[in-house]
C-alpha cells in the first residue's frame, strides 16, 4: 500500500493553466504531498538516525557539563566551532527539531486523511463481487447440488462468520446471490493507534519539559546535613520553562546512614540509604529505606539514589586554638573508591579580637583513600569499603576566595586564587591516617572520622504518565499491524454454481492456502 | 551475598569452549553441502513439495526454496571427489551438530545462572553468548519449519562462531549483579533485548544473501562473469524466498525491541531517575529501533523502497553491533558496568 501522493488525483499537474490567484494554493498543495509521502518520511527516519548520532560521540551538556569543559579545555578551536552547531546540545538543537518536527507534521499529515478512510471503510459493507471472480488472485467454481442457492449462502454465510469475516449477501435480479466478507481492519486500525501513539510520546515528553524539574544533592550523613527541597540546597538542577522555585513541593530530608556490599574483589552489590524525610515542611521523622532500583516515591516527586562517597571529618586548631571542622564530601573517581575533595577553613586565624586577617586563611586539598596502601605511593585504593581509611593533603595558605561571594565548586579549591597567587601552597603533601594529627601552617589538622554521603537525585516528570501510557498504546498497535492481514473473499451462487474469489489486501503469503481451506469446507457442508 | 559456585562456572566454561567447536564443525559440514551438494538438496526440495500437500501452509514456500535447478553435474566435485550426496549427508550431520551445539550452547548458560543465582545475562560476555543462542535458536526453527534451506546454516553458523569468538575476548569471571543491574527489571528488559538482537542477527543473513543473490541475478542477466563473494549467488535461493524469510523474522523481532527499549525507559526511571537521557546505550538502541522501522517503511515504498530494503537490514545490524560493541567499550555511559 504505498501513499506516494505524486500518483495521487488530486495532486497539482503544473502543466494545467490555473487561475492565478489558485497558483500558490496548488504549489502548498504540492508541498503539502510531497512532505506526507511515506518516501519523504522514510528519508525524515534517516536524517532523524542520523542526527542522533553525534549525541553519543561528543559529550552533552545535559549529561555530563564536565565533560564538556573538558572537551573545550583540550580543543577550544573545534569545540567553538561545533558549539556553533549545538553539537553539545544535539537534543535541544534547532536542527534535531527541524527533523523530528517535521517527521511529525507529515506524520500527522499522513494519518489525518487515514484515519478518515479508515473510519469510512469500518462502517462500509463489502463491496459486492467483481463481475468475473475468475480473475481474482484465488478463485474456484464448483457445482454444490446438495441444496438450494438460498441455503448454500447461508451455510457460507455461518462459515466465514464463524471465522469472524464481516459478511454481506446481496440478492440480484437476475437471482444470483451474492456473497462478501472481509476481515483484517485491525491491521490498520492497530497502525493508526501506533502512529498516534508516536504522536501522544512526543506530547509527553514535551509536557515533562515544560513542567518538569530536578536536582541533585551529594547529602552526608546526620542531621546536621538534612536539606528541603528548595533550588539553594540542591548542587545542581533543572526547571521546566512553566515551573517557578516558589513552587517546589515542600519536603526535607536526611541520610540517618548509608551502606555499601562489596564482593572480595571490590565489585559492589548493594547499596542502601536510610532516609528519614518530612512532607509538607514538616520535620523529618518518617523512615524510608532507599535503594539504587527502589526510589521513594513523594507524591509525583520521586527521590533516587545515584552515588555515593565518603565524608572525611577533618579539624584545624589554629595557632588561637580555634577548632573549626571541614565536612565536604570527597568525590569518588574511581571503582576503589580513590577520592578528591578539599578542607577549607575561611574562618582560619581570625584573632581573639575578631580581625580577620584573608591572607591567613587555610585550605587543604586532598585526597581519600578507603583503604590506603601501607606503603607509598598513597595515589590509590586498594578496596572500596574503609579498610584503613586515609587521606592525602596538600596545605595551602592564603585567600581562599570563599568570602567573595563568588559562587564556586564547594567541592574544589578556587584555581583563580591560587593561579593569581593570593592561596599559596604551604609545603609538601602528607598523609593522615584516620585519628592522626599534623603539625602545619601554624595550627594543627587532624583526621577526626569518617562519614558517608548519597548523592540524592529529587525529581519530578509530570510527563511520565503520558509517555508511559502512549508507550503501551504503540506496542498495542504495533503488533496486530504488523501481524494481521486483510483480504476478502466472495462467493457467488447461481442455482447449483458456485464461484469463489480472494483477494489479499495486504501482503499476505498464507491466503493461498486459507482460500484453498475454505473452499474445501464449503463444498464438503 | 551471594557465593559463586565455582565448580559449576568452569564447566559452563568448558561448556562454552565445546559449543564454539561443535558449531565450527557444523559449519564445515555446511559448506560441503553449499558447495556440492545442490542437487542433493533439490531432492530435499522436492520431497518437501511432496509434504507440502498434506502439510500446512507454511510448506507451501519450501518448494521455493531450492529453486533454479538445473540439474548440470559439477566438475569441481568430481575432481575433489565428493558426491552429491556425500555432501549432502555432511549437511545433516552439520544440522545434527548445530542441534548438538546448540544443546551445549543452552547448558552453558544455564549452568552460569546457577552458579551466581541470577539471569545469566549481567555483562557483556554473558549477553553475547544469550544473543547467539537465540541466533542459533531461531536457525533451527527456521530451519525445522522449511522456511529456509539447511545449506544456509553455513552462513548463520559462520555469524554465530564470528560473535563468539569476539566473546572470548570478553570473558569475564562469573559474579553477582552490581547494584544498578539488580532488579527483577533485568529479567523483562534484557530478555527482550537478547531476544530482539538474536532474531535480528538471524535476519541480517537472508538480508545480506539477497543482496547477493539481487546481485549475482543482475550480473550473470548481463553475460559478465562475476566474481567473489557475488559468486556465492549462484547456489543461493531466490530473491523473493529470501526477501520474505527477512520479513518474517523482522516482524518478530521489531514489536520485541520495541518492548525491550519501552521496559528498559521504565526500569531507567526506577534507577537513574529518567525514563530518557540519551545516554550511549540509549541512543544508539533509539538509531536502531529508528533505522528498523525504516526497513518496515521502505517495503512500503514501491520497488524502489523494496530493492533498499535489504540494505537497510544490514544497516540495521551495524547499528546493533556499534551498540554492542561501539558503546560499551568505546564510549563511557550508564551502561558501562564493571567487568564490561
Ligand atoms: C517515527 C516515525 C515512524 C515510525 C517508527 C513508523 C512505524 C511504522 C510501522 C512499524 C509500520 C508498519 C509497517 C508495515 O505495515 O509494513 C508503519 C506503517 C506505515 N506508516 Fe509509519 N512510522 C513512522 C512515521 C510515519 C510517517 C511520518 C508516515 C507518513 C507520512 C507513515 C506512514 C505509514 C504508512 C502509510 C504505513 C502503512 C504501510 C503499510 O501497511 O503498507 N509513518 N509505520
Amino acid at each position: 500500500m504505498s501513499v506516494d501522493v505524486q500518483e495521487r488525483p488530486g495532486a497539482a499537474s503544473p502543466k494545467r493553466k490555473r487561475p492565478v490567484w489558485k497558483r500558490p494554493l496548488a504549489v502548498a498543495r504540492k508541498w503539502w504531498g510531497q512532505l506526507t509521502s511515506m518516501r519523504t518520511a522514510l528519508i525524515l527516519l534517516f536524517a532523524l538516525a542520523v542526527g542522533a548520532i553525534p549525541g553519543s560521540i561528543l559529550p552533552q551538556r545535559t549529561v555530563n557539563v564536565e565533560n564538556v569543559n573538558k572537551y573545550f579545555a583540550e580543543n577550544p578551536g573545534l569545540a567553538k566551532f561545533l558549539d556553533h552547531l549545538w553539537m553539545f546540545d544535539v537534543y535541544a538543537a534547532p536542527w534535531f527539531a527541524a527533523v523530528y518536527g517535521l517527521l511529525f507534521i507529515s506524520l500527522i499529515g499522513c494519518l489525518v486523511p487515514r484515519l478518515r478512510e479508515h473510519f469510512d471503510a469500518l462502517r462500509r459493507r463489502p463491496p459486492d463481487a467483481p463481475a468475473r471472480l475468475d480473475l481474482m488472485p484465488e478463485n474456484a467454481s464448483w457445482a454444490d447440488d446438495a441444496a438450494e442457492g438460498a441455503d448454500v449462502v447461508d451455510r457460507l454465510r455461518t462459515l466465514l462468520r464463524s471465522r469472524r469475516y464481516r459478511t454481506v449477501v446481496r440478492e440480484h435480479a437476475d437471482g444470483t446471490v451474492t456473497l462478501s466478507a472481509e476481515k483484517g481492519y485491525l491491521r490498520e486500525t492497530g497502525n493508526l493507534v501506533f502512529h498516534f501513539a508516536l504522536v501522544g510520546l512526543l506530547i509527553g515528553v514535551a509536557f515533562g519539559a515544560l513542567f518538569g524539574w530536578h536536582g541533585n544533592r551529594v547529602l552526608g550523613e546526620g542531621p546536621d546535613n538534612a536539606f528541603c527541597n528548595n533550588l539553594q540546597q540542591y548542587d545542581d538542577y533543572g526547571l521546566g520553562p512553566n515551573v517557578s522555585p516558589a513552587e517546589l513541593p515542600k519536603f526535607c530530608i536526611e541520610l540517618a546512614s548509608f551502606k555499601a556490599d562489596y564482593l572480595d574483589n571490590g565489585q559492589p552489590i548493594q547499596y542502601s540509604a536510610e532516609l528519614l524525610y518530612g512532607e509538607g515542611g514538616g520535620m523529618p521523622d518518617e523512615t524510608f529505606h532507599l535503594e539504587v532500583n527502589e526510589p521513594l516515591r513523594l507524591d509525583g516527586n520521586n527521590v533516587y539514589l545515584l552515588g555515593h562517597g565518603y565524608v572525611p571529618i577533618i579539624e584545624f586548631t589554629d595557632q588561637y586554638g580555634n577548632v573549626q571542622t571541614s565536612n565536604t564530601p570527597f568525590l569518588a573517581m574511581n571503582p576503589s573508591m580513590l577520592s578528591e575533595g578539599v578542607a577549607i577553613f575561611p574562618d582560619a586565624n581570625i584573632t581573639p579580637d575578631g580581625v580577620r586577617d584573608k591572607t591567613k586563611q587555610v585550605a587543604f586539598e586532598g585526597m581519600f583513600m578507603p583503604t590506603a596502601p601501607e606503603e607509598p605511593p598513597y595515589t590509590s585504593s586498594l578496596f572500596p569499603e574503609p579498610n584503613n581509611p586515609a587521606v592525602m593533603l596538600f596545605p595551602y595558605v592564603g585567600d581562599t576566595g570563599l568570602d567573595r561571594g563568588k559562587p564556586g565548586s564547594v567541592y574544589a579549591l578556587d584555581r583563580q586564587q591560587v593561579a593569581s597567587g593570593a592561596l599559596q601552597a604551604e609545603g609538601e603533601g602528607f598523609l593522615l591516617r584516620m585519628g592522626e594529627s599534623k603539625a602545619v601552617a601554624g595550627g594543627t589538622v587532624t583526621f577526626k572520622e569518617l562519614q558517608q554521603y548519597a548523592v540524592l537525585q529529587t525529581r519530578s516528570d509530570p510527563g511520565e504518565g503520558i509517555v508511559l501510557w502512549s508507550s503501551v498504546a504503540l506496542l498495542a498497535g504495533l503488533l496486530p499491524s504488523l501481524l494481521v492481514k486483510r483480504r476478502r473473499v466472495w462467493f457467488r451462487v447461481k442455482g447449483n454454481d458456485v464461484t469463489a474469489g480472494g483477494l489479499p489486501r495486504t501482503e499476505n503469503q498464507t491466503f493461498a492456502a486459507e482460500f484453498g481451506e475454505l473452499v474445501a469446507k464449503a463444498k464438503e457442508s | 551475598m551471594p557465593d559463586v559456585d565455582a565448580t559449576l562456572a568452569n564447566t559452563a566454561d568448558k561448556l562454552f569452549v565445546a559449543t564454539i567447536v561443535f558449531y565450527a564443525v557444523a559449519m564445515l559440514g555446511y559448506a560441503l553441502e553449499y558447495a556440492f551438494g545442490r542437487k542433493a538438496a533439490a531432492v530435499a526440495g522436492a520431497r518437501s513439495k511432496v509434504l507440502a500437500g498434506a502439510g500446512g501452509p507454511d510448506h507451501a514456500e519450501t518448494s521455493d526454496v531450492d529453486d533454479g535447478e538445473d540439474g548440470h553435474v559439477d566438475e569441481r566435485a568430481e575432481r575433489l571427489g565428493i558426491t552429491m550426496n556425500q555432501a549432502n549427508r555432511a549437511g545433516v550431520v552439520a544440522l545434527w551438530l548445530t542441534w548438538i551445539g546448540a544443546a551445549l550452547h543452552l547448558s552453558c548458560l544455564v549452568l552460569r545462572a546457577w552458579s551466581v543465582g541470577r539471569v545469566p545475562w549481567g555483562n557483556m560476555y554473558e549477553f553475547i553468548i544469550a544473543v547467539c543462542l537465540v541466533g542459533v535458536g531461531t536457525w533451527l526453527v527456521v530451519v525445522a519449519t522449511g522456511l529456509a534451506a539447511r545449506r544456509l546454516g553455513l552462513f548463520t553458523t559462520l555469524v554465530a562462531i564470528l560473535l563468539l569468538g569476539t566473546a572470548t575476548r570478553l570473558y569475564t569471571e562469573a559474579a553477582p549483579l552490581v547494584p544498578a543491574l539488580n532488579s527483577y527489571w533485568i529479567a523483562i528488559h534484557v530478555t527482550a533485548a537478547v531476544l530482539a538482537s538474536g532474531i535480528f542477527m538471524v535476519g541480517f543473513v537472508p538480508a545480506a544473501l539477497q543482496i547477493i543473490r539481487r546481485r549475482y541475478d543482475q550480473v550473470e542477466g548481463s553475460g559478465r562473469k562475476p566474481r567473489f563473494p557475488i559468486t556465492l549467488g549462484e547456489r543461493l535461493p531466490a530473491v523473493e524466498n529470501l526477501e520474505r524469510l527477512v520479513f518474517k523474522l523482522h516482524v518478530f523481532a521489531f514489536p520485541l525491541w520495541t518492548f525491550g527499549v519501552i521496559a528498559g525507559a521504565v526500569w531507567a526511571e526506577r534507577a537513574w531517575g529518567r525514563y530518557w537521557g540519551w545516554d550511549p546505550k540509549e541512543i544508539w538502541s533509539f538509531i536502531a529501533w529508528v533505522v528498523y522501522a525504516a526497513y518496515l517503511h521502505a517495503r512500503a515504498t514501491g520497488p524502489g523502497g523494496r530493492k533498499l530494503a535489504p540494505w537497510i537490514v544490514v544497516l540495521g545490524w551495524v547499528t546493533m553491533i556499534i551498540n554492542l560493541f561501539g558503546v560499551n567499550l568505546v564510549v563511557s555511559g550508564l551502561h558501562s558496568y564493571a567487568g564490561v
